[in-house]
């Protein structure tokens, strides 16, 4: 590869805006599309050997083709749907709770200093707790039903975004409020005009970060105490060694990491359109 | 003919005017300085500074780097809570910074309309980007503007408030010279059509005798120095009044002549 191709490729992964552009013909261009397919299918390849092979037991892990079969057949019966549905719930729900408690939480101690000394400290303590750990005590404290799975989605999710808006709201640029006061903005004015606009890429990062975490809540939760939902499924199926259950189960967990870290994508591409165009340029 | 030996200000705070557009000495007067002080620690930057500033007149304030030029126009623009001393601005302020400083997330004509009262605040903020020549600018985002762009969309936003005192904070100096020139022209036209009292705070003297009536230099924390710039406008550098008081500007500031220009 001669350097002024390297650059090429360095400029590529550098670059903010993946769109297609055009390039010199020849060996890249249609080929660049599938050579990154190449690796992951000849591991599935060498994975359906070992199992045809008898090299890898099903009790272990089940063969690709299985694993597919099974995901079918889950569909088919409305176990998975159902499954997925009810973890979707919890999350959805932990996370509306932690979203609320956590911004909440953020304007407070952003947007006065009483704020800050009132609830910084206490969120900055028990930020340092390691909230698996509290599995425990929300048993005991909350049962084994919806509530504790659903309370500590909330938790995971409300420390990231609230320090990430705290962050951001104390990181406006003061040049833009001095700017604000020479424009006589009011008090609320200056909040809605300047510090919540400015404080929200910083929030999109946390939420980014909390979504992330929602997803490893749910599902140490619900490996934990489970009825329903996915982790359920898992947990079920190891009862029986039904690995192809459980694969099928962590394919769709991470399906939906994916799937929620797509859509703040696109809230961000939304919300920072100011910024997006002066990056592309 | 306009030429003066400088004049410290305490003695005579009023330079005689000839042909100057504005009449300085009985104009009202728009904003008042008496016995500024601004301490940062033990640094004394503004030590007892007096200032009069009368209606419509365009004043450029010089100094030497750290000489407290800017603190000046922060205690004017009311950014600076820990001055000392009487300050006293009539109606409005408005102020052009250095870096434009437009907000990011609105889009320019919702920067000149930010906190902009009365009627119509939309209309005038078109009628003020045209006046700049940004009418097809008004819907872009500040950060695709050029430098000479933005400083002017800043500009706008500062007169579509009609202040009575304009304060514009070296807003030039980061314009190439090309740009500069055009920009320079912008404000005195502006100037004219709106008739704001200006306060130009800037490191070029070139700058100053182009657009001022009344040029001042602060050193030692008070204004030291001032001249009234009678020459008519258009100005050009090359005009032998400007170049009278270009060498005198300069040894004020500090600077050794460099022999016959």
């Amino acid at each position: 590869m001669s350097v002024v191709e390297l650059q090429g490729e360095l400029r590529s992964a550098v670059r903010a805006d993946p769109r297609p552009r055009p390039r010199s013909a020849s060996a890249r261009g249609p080929w660049r599309g599938w050579h990154r397919w190449v690796s992951p299918l000849v591991v599935v390849l060498l994975w359906q050997l070992a199992s045809v092979l008898g090299l890898l037991p099903a009790r272990l892990l089940a063969a690709p083709s299985q694993i597919a079969v099974t995901a079918l057949d889950l569909v088919g019966s409305g176990t998975l749907p159902t499954a997925i549905a009810v973890s979707l719930e919890r999350v959805l729900l932990g996370f509306a709770a932690g979203a609320v408690a956590g911004v909440g939480l953020a304007l407070v101690a952003g947007l006065s200093r009483t704020g800050e000394n009132a609830v910084d400290p206490i969120m900055q303590m028990l930020r340092a707790l390691p909230f698996f750990g509290l599995i425990p005590l929300f048993i005991l404290w909350f049962g084994i039903g919806e509530t504790p799975k659903v309370l500590l989605v909330a938790l995971a999710v409300s420390f990231p975004l609230y320090l990430n808006t705290f962050a951001g709201i104390r990181g406006v640029d003061g040049k833009l409020a001095e700017v604000a006061r020479t424009l006589r903005l009011g008090r609320t004015a200056l909040v809605r005009h300047i510090v919540l606009p400015g404080a929200l890429p910083q929030t999109l990062v946390g939420l980014r970060q909390s979504l992330g975490v929602a997803w490893l809540a749910l599902i140490v939760a619900e490996q934990v105490n489970a009825d329903a939902g996915l982790g359920y499924m898992i947990n079920d199926a190891r009862e029986f060694l039904r690995t192809d259950v459980i694969v099928v189960g962590l394919l769709v967990y991470s399906a939906l990491g994916l799937l929620t870290d797509a859509l703040v994508r696109l809230l961000e591409r939304r919300a920072l359109v100011w910024r997006r165009e002066f990056l592309s340029r | 003919m306009a030429t003066r030996v400088p004049v410290p200000v305490n003695e005579t705070v009023h330079a005689p005017v000839n042909d100057t557009v504005y009449d300085t000495v009985t104009a009202p007067v728009v904003a008042t300085v008496r016995g500024l002080t601004r301490r940062f620690g033990d640094r004394t930057v503004l030590d007892g500074l007096d200032l009069t500033i009368r209606r419509g007149e365009f004043v450029a304030l010089l100094g030497r780097s750290g000489s407290g030029k800017s603190t000046l126009l922060r205690a004017l623009a009311g950014l600076d809570e820990e001055v000392e001393g009487g300050l006293k601005v009539d109606g409005s302020v408005a102020v052009a910074f250095q870096e434009p400083r437009l907000v990011p997330w609105k889009r320019v004509r919702d920067n000149l309309t930010l906190g902009l009262n009365g009627p119509d605040p939309a209309g005038r903020a078109e009628a003020a980007l045209a006046e700049v020549g940004l009418t097809d600018r008004a819907r872009a985002w500040p950060l695709t503007l050029s430098g000479g762009e933005a400083q002017r969309a800043s500009l706008a936003r500062a007169l579509v408030r009609e202040p009575g005192l304009l304060l514009l904070d070296e807003p030039f100096s980061a314009l190439d010279a090309l740009t500069r020139i055009t920009v320079h022209r912008l404000v005195l036209d502006l100037w004219a059509a709106h008739g704001p009292a200006v306060l130009l705070v800037t490191h070029d003297v070139d700058e100053a005798l182009l657009l001022a009536d009344r040029v001042l230099v602060l050193d030692g924390g008070r204004l030291a120095h001032e001249w009234t710039v009678a020459a008519p406008r258009p100005r050009h550098r090359d005009h032998p009044d400007l170049l009278t008081l270009r060498a005198a500007l300069l040894s004020a500031l500090g600077v050794t002549p460099e022999g016959p220009a």
